[in-house]
């Protein structure tokens, strides 16, 4: 029988068996309480529960012979476990039904496993991180035991063209030796990040300052939402804008200026995605600003500071921990972001300090690896990974220093909203 | 030494002239991220727009023997190379259906072929010379226009751009955005219940909010490694397939929901819990009759808001496989499927210029769809957002 028959069969055997168990411990409990019996719980509720013990253990066991399956490979035959599941559905049927007394708690019973259920839920994102966490470094660990460590975070070569023939069991015939020195990948991911950052902070917190010191409230309401706009539109989008746009542009005015810029230029997607991070920092920066409180602005004031000395000296300095912390998260949403330099920066490894040449990213490396046939044997797919862990580090700690920022912030003003 | 009133008040009107500056400068900031805003929008819109227009011409269709043998030979010479080959290809086709067609020549208004349409809106064409002198005369007798582009929205990829539409991408991301919210929703709602209503304030609810803000700002190409590696390889969920398209995403979605639905449990007043615990609910009839149906509306932004998201979300699919060719409009879960994005990056990435307006055209689809889906979760705010 197909997989997809057992499940219907399942499904459907344990609804009427959860409606029988529905209906009996109902028509039980109202019997007892037609008796004159004080219940602890409602009809219902014991109704509930009968259903509960019937499918509870019998989803449980089905989980857990499909789980052993598909993880130890155990060959068990379906209908066994089909029969055992059932079975077990069968005996919660008459322990629920059993169990319909005047002094059992249903409702505590119920809520117990709604608790427990609940608690399962949130362990899911948990087993999330968990789960990127194993996937990479294992990958990565395979893909250290063919490469060495030294090599990948010291060379400066990244050609992997060859891995592949490796692969292929014909490592003799590709001319050279495939290399991963991932140093180029990153100086081209920071060359990118560090354009990005020079966009985004002065325009974000500017746009923060003004927001929350100058502007008039009907400007506000409006510019919140516009900025906001910034940030919901596809990264895709951006890399398409990048990429048609405005390099041809970049190309045209360094031409203007004597210089040659390729087309994959670095500054295209830098820029472009510098805009795109716009938003995190000014609305960020902006709620900081904000909850700086009034009563030191008014104290730089009555010592006759101007408004933009008051700003400078002394609200600006105030909210620097929030300030670096949005822009900390800034920065690691620079380093993952993949689609805008994917379409709009270089594929080829590039280590230089000219930020109109063409170089190539950390996430450009892990879609070109992984994009299309891929061999799990290849170093090639498994350097995606190494690069993912090294990501995965760097972001990481990024977000975790940003939110311990945020935290001090939060401690030495008393505010509860950040 | 001191200084004169002059020289005081030259400082001051200095100081003062400072601080205007900095207003002036922080006003062009603002200015310039709206200003890059419609500059955006505009390049959009002038590249996009021609995409929802197509060139027809029309020919004289001559249903022969012959024609159902070698579709060529349907129509003209001077016209063959104007008419589209989709077009073309799907004559015998036609004529089998319809048998009363053979032997038979009529005058129809065919999809002209991409380069034709190139010419008509003026961009630069690879027609030959004598070839754009017949699309001229075309014109001049009124046989060769622009219409409204039903391909664009009815029909899926091609590798010729008249043909090219986004139906089949529109498809799969209502698809892929069906397994996401099916999965994340009940989940992350759950989780937010949890934490917010149940969870014991111990080391263990601390971890988990602690990785929840922390899943939140992941690069989501990592979503996308571990898509690969967990879902494709160990559990065998197939490639590019909306199933693990949608899986992959709802992941990403969920910090979102949670931190939404927590907000929105926070903002319903403890008097309401006190109330119904006095009655004697119990923790759980508190949250499902109370506090649950106070925090909806609130809930229903949030998912929306993670939606569009999802929606717009191209890196973690590619790395699962989402990019595929799909020619035909499919409903399946578990088949090779494209989402929006993904065809736009697709198209983006075609030498011939046509996909230029294609690629754009996709574009302000998409955008279209996400305004709107952002402007209903703001209007449900506004019409149910209850301030206590």
């Amino acid at each position: 029988m197909q997989t997809n028959q057992i499940l219907a069969l399942f499904c459907g055997t344990l609804l009427v068996l959860g409606l029988i168990a529905f209906f009996l411990g109902r028509a039980k409990a109202a019997k007892v309480r037609a008796s004159g019996t004080a219940m602890y719980a409602q009809p219902d509720q014991y109704a509930w529960f009968s259903v509960l013990s019937t499918a509870g253990p019998a989803i449980a066991v089905g989980a857990v012979g499909a789980f052993v399956m598909l993880l130890l490979g155990a060959e068990i035959p379906t209908l066994y476990l089909l029969a055992a599941s059932l079975v077990v559905g069968c005996a919660g049927l008459v322990m629920g039904i059993n169990l319909v007394r005047p002094d059992f708690h249903a409702r505590k019973a119920i809520e117990r496993v709604i608790r427990f259920f609940l608690a399962g839920a949130a362990l899911i994102s948990i087993f999330t991180t968990f789960g990127i966490l194993l996937s990479i470094v294992g990958e990565a660990l395979r893909f250290f035991q063919m490469q060495n460590f030294w090599d990948f975070i010291t060379g400066t070569t990244w050609n992997p063209g060859a891995s592949f023939l490796e692969a292929a069991g014909r490592a003799e015939e590709g001319a050279s030796a495939a290399q991963f020195g991932s140093v180029p990948l990153f100086a081209g991911t920071f060359m990118i990040t560090l354009i990005a950052m020079l966009v985004a902070i002065p325009v974000g917190l500017l746009s923060a300052i003004y927001m929350a010191e100058y502007a008039p409230r009907r400007v506000r309401t409006l510019a919140k939402p516009v900025l906001e706009v910034l940030a919901g539109i596809p990264t895709v989008v951006y890399g398409f804008f990048a990429a048609i746009t405005v390099a041809p542009i970049i190309v045209d005015v360094s031409g203007v200026f004597g210089l040659d810029a390729s087309f994959n230029n670095a500054l295209a997607p830098g820029i472009v995605m510098g805009i795109m991070i716009i938003p995190f920092i000014s609305s960020l920066s902006d709620d900081v600003i904000n909850s700086v409180p009034d009563s030191m602005r008014q104290g730089s004031l009555a010592l006759g500071m101007t408004q933009g000395e008051t700003i400078r000296d002394v609200v600006v300095p105030a909210a620097l921990p929030g300030i670096i912390s949005a822009s900390l998260l800034a920065v690691s949403r620079a380093l993952g972001e993949t689609m805008i330099v994917v379409m709009a920066a270089g594929m080829r490894p590039n280590l230089t300090a000219n930020p109109l040449e063409d170089m190539t990213t950390v996430t450009v490396r892990i879609v070109a690896a992984l994009a299309g046939d891929q061999e799990f044997a290849s170093a090639e797919t498994l350097s995606a990974f190494a690069l993912g862990l090294v990501l995965f580090i760097v972001t990481l700690s990024l977000n975790l220093v940003s939110v311990i920022m945020i935290r001090r912030f939060r401690e030495k003003y008393r505010i509860n909203n950040l | 030494m001191s200084q004169s009133f002059d020289e005081i008040s030259a400082q001051l009107r200095r100081r003062h002239r400072k601080s205007a500056r900095l207003k002036w400068v922080s006003m062009g900031a603002l200015g310039l991220a709206a200003l890059f805003l419609v500059l955006f929008f505009a390049d959009m819109l002038v590249k996009g727009v021609p995409a929802f227009q197509q060139a027809q011409i029309q020919v004289e269709v001559d249903y022969s023997e012959q024609a159902s043998q070698l579709p060529l030979a349907a129509v003209k010479e001077d016209v063959r190379p104007l008419v589209s080959r989709g077009y073309l290809r799907l004559i015998p086709g036609r004529m089998e259906d319809n048998p009363d067609l053979l032997g038979t020549t009529r005058m129809e208004w065919v999809l002209a072929d991409g380069q034709v349409d190139q010419y008509l809106k003026g961009h630069h064409t690879k027609l030959s010379g004598s070839e754009q002198a017949v699309v001229d005369t075309l014109v001049d007798q009124g046989r060769a226009e622009l219409r409204f582009n039903t391909t664009f929205f009815t029909s899926g990829d091609s590798k010729m751009p008249e043909l090219a539409g986004i139906a089949a991408a529109a498809m799969g991301t209502v698809m892929t955005l069906l397994v996401t919210l099916a999965v994340s929703f009940p989940i992350g709602v759950m989780t937010a219940v949890y934490l917010e209503e149940f969870a014991p304030d111990n080391r263990v609810t601390q971890l988990i909010e602690i990785n929840i803000n922390n899943l939140a700002a992941i690069p989501s190409i990592l979503f996308g490694l571990l898509g690969l590696a967990i879902f494709i390889n160990f559990f065998g969920v197939p490639r590019s397939s909306p199933v693990v398209g949608g899986l992959t995403l709802a992941l990403m979605t969920l910090p979102v929901i949670i931190i939404a639905t927590r907000t929105a449990l926070r903002s319903v007043p403890d008097s309401i819990r006190h109330a119904a615990f006095g009655v004697g609910c119990s923790r759980w009839q508190v949250v499902r009759d109370h506090v649950l149906p106070l925090a909806l509306p609130g809930i229903m932004t949030g998912s929306i808001i993670g939606l569009a998201q999802a929606m717009g979300e191209t890196a973690p699919l590619i790395i699962v496989g989402m990019v595929a060719f799909i020619p035909d409009v499919g409903a399946s879960f578990t088949e090779a499927a494209t989402v929006l994005p993904a065809q736009i990056f697709t198209w983006a990435g075609e030498p011939d210029r046509a996909f230029i307006e294609k690629t754009s055209g996709g574009i302000l689809v998409l955008l279209a769809v996400l305004i709107t889906l952002n402007a209903t979760a703001v209007v449900l705010r506004k019409k149910f957002e209850r301030r206590w």
